[in-house]
C-alpha cells in the first residue's frame, strides 16, 4: 500500500480514543455513489473480496488508507475477509465472541474493518460491540455465557459507516427486524511492521490526550478499571514509540519503575 | 414429573461485595419452552436487579459466590473474563 498524505493519518486524540475503546467508528464515511455500487454487487452475489470490484475502491480511498496506515502500517497483509449477511426478519442474535483465537502478542494487533454499504439502523442488526473489551485475555466464544453488558453498543449508522476494530474486541451480529437484508463486509488486515509511531503523533503527551487516556469511562470494568488503565498506558508507549511516556493514573508506571 | 423448572440468573458485579452494582446479566430460563426465545446477546439495556442483594430480596437464591481473584506476580494488571460472577436460581411452576 502506498503511503498517504499525513492529513489522512489518525491524530493523537483519535488514536487515544482507539486505545480507550478498542475501535473507531466513522458514520457515513464512504461516499454514497460508491456505497451504492458496493450494495449492488452485494445484492447480485458479488460482494466478496475476490468477486467484487467496488469494495476494493473503498479500501483505496486515501482517508481509509490513512486510518489503516495509522493502525497497521504501510504494508498491511491481507488476512481474510467475509461478507456477513443477516437475512430479513432473522431474529436470532449471534453469541458474544472475539474473532479467531486468543492472541499472544503483548501489544501488536490486527485490524478488522467493518463496513456497511447501506443505512444500518439498530433494528437492522448492525454488529454489537463492547467498548473497552479489546485488552481482555479471552478466547473466541469463552465469553459466550454473557448476554447483556453495561456499555454494549451497536455499530449503527448511515450508509457508508465503517468501523476499525482491534481484533480482540468482543462483538456479535444482531437480530434483523426489518424486511431488508443486512450486509456487513469485514476485512482483516495483519500488520506489516511494528506498530510504533505509525499515526500522526503530534501532541501524544498533551494535557488533552493525557486526560482522555486517564478517563475510566467503561462502567463494566468495575474495580478492574485501574488494571485496564495500566494496560492502556503500556499500549500507548508502544504506539507512540516512547517507552517513557506515562499516561497511567497516579503515574503508577513511573512509581513502580515499569 | 414435577411442574417446577429452574431459572438461572447470572449477575456480574463491579466489585466483589454482594451489594455492588450489576455490570452484566444473563438469564437461562428452564421454564420457557424450547420454541420460546431465551435472553439474547444485546437484547436489554438495563439489568433486572441493581445488585445481587436486590435479587435476593426478590426471591432469588444464590448458588455460587465467585472466589476472589489471585494476582500472579508479573501479571497483576492482566484482565480477562468478568471476575465477580454470581449465579442465582429460582424455581418457576409451569402449567
Amino acid at each position: 500500500m502506498s503511503a498517504v498524505a499525513s492529513e489522512h493519518l489518525l491524530n493523537a486524540k483519535q488514536m487515544a480514543q482507539f486505545v480507550l475503546d478498542g475501535f473507531l467508528l466513522f458514520d457515513g464515511f464512504i461516499p454514497q455513489d460508491l456505497n451504492e455500487r458496493v450494495y449492488a454487487e452485494q445484492q447480485a452475489g458479488n460482494g466478496n473480496w475476490d468477486k467484487g470490484t467496488a469494495i476494493h475502491e473503498v479500501f483505496e480511498l486515501p482517508k481509509v488508507k490513512g486510518i489503516l496506515q495509522s493502525l497497521v502500517g504501510r504494508s498491511p497483509v491481507y488476512d481474510h475477509s467475509a461478507l456477513h449477511v443477516v437475512g430479513p426478519q432473522k431474529h436470532e442474535a449471534q453469541t458474544w465472541h472475539a474473532d479467531s483465537i486468543i492472541d499472544s502478542r503483548p501489544f501488536g494487533f490486527d485490524i478488522q474493518a467493518m463496513y456497511f454499504s447501506h443505512d444500518a439502523p439498530k433494528e437492522m442488526g448492525p454488529t454489537i460491540v463492547l467498548p473497552g473489551s479489546h485488552l481482555r485475555r479471552t478466547s473466541n466464544v469463552s465469553i459466550g455465557r454473557y448476554k447483556n453488558i453495561i456499555g454494549q453498543r451497536q455499530l449503527a449508522g448511515k450508509a457508508g459507516t465503517i468501523g476499525f476494530l482491534h481484533q480482540a474486541l468482543w462483538h456479535g451480529a444482531q437480530p434483523n427486524y426489518t424486511d431488508a437484508t443486512r450486509y456487513m463486509f469485514k476485512l482483516r488486515l495483519r500488520t506489516g511492521e511494528e506498530q510504533r509511531g505509525l499515526f500522526n503523533t503530534d501532541g501524544y503527551n498533551s494535557p488533552e490526550v493525557r486526560r482522555l487516556l486517564n478517563t475510566m469511562p467503561h462502567r463494566w470494568h468495575g474495580e478492574q478499571d485501574r488494571a485496564e488503565n495500566v494496560q492502556r498506558a503500556k499500549l500507548w508507549r508502544y504506539l507512540c514509540d516512547d517507552d517513557s511516556v506515562d499516561v497511567s493514573f497516579e503515574g503508577v508506571l513511573t512509581r513502580m519503575g515499569i | 414429573m414435577s411442574n417446577l423448572r429452574q431459572q438461572i440468573l447470572i449477575l456480574h458485579l463491579a466489585q466483589p461485595q454482594l451489594d455492588a452494582p450489576t455490570i452484566a446479566w444473563a438469564l437461562y430460563d428452564g421454564a420457557r419452552a424450547e420454541n420460546e426465545r431465551q435472553m439474547q446477546a444485546g437484547d436489554e439495556e438495563k439489568p433486572p436487579y441493581n445488585s445481587v442483594l436486590a435479587a435476593m430480596r426478590d426471591g432469588w437464591f444464590v448458588m455460587q459466590l465467585p472466589p476472589l481473584p489471585y494476582f500472579h506476580y508479573g501479571k497483576e494488571h492482566e484482565t480477562g473474563h468478568l471476575p465477580y460472577e454470581y449465579v442465582l436460581e429460582r424455581k418457576a411452576e409451569t402449567l
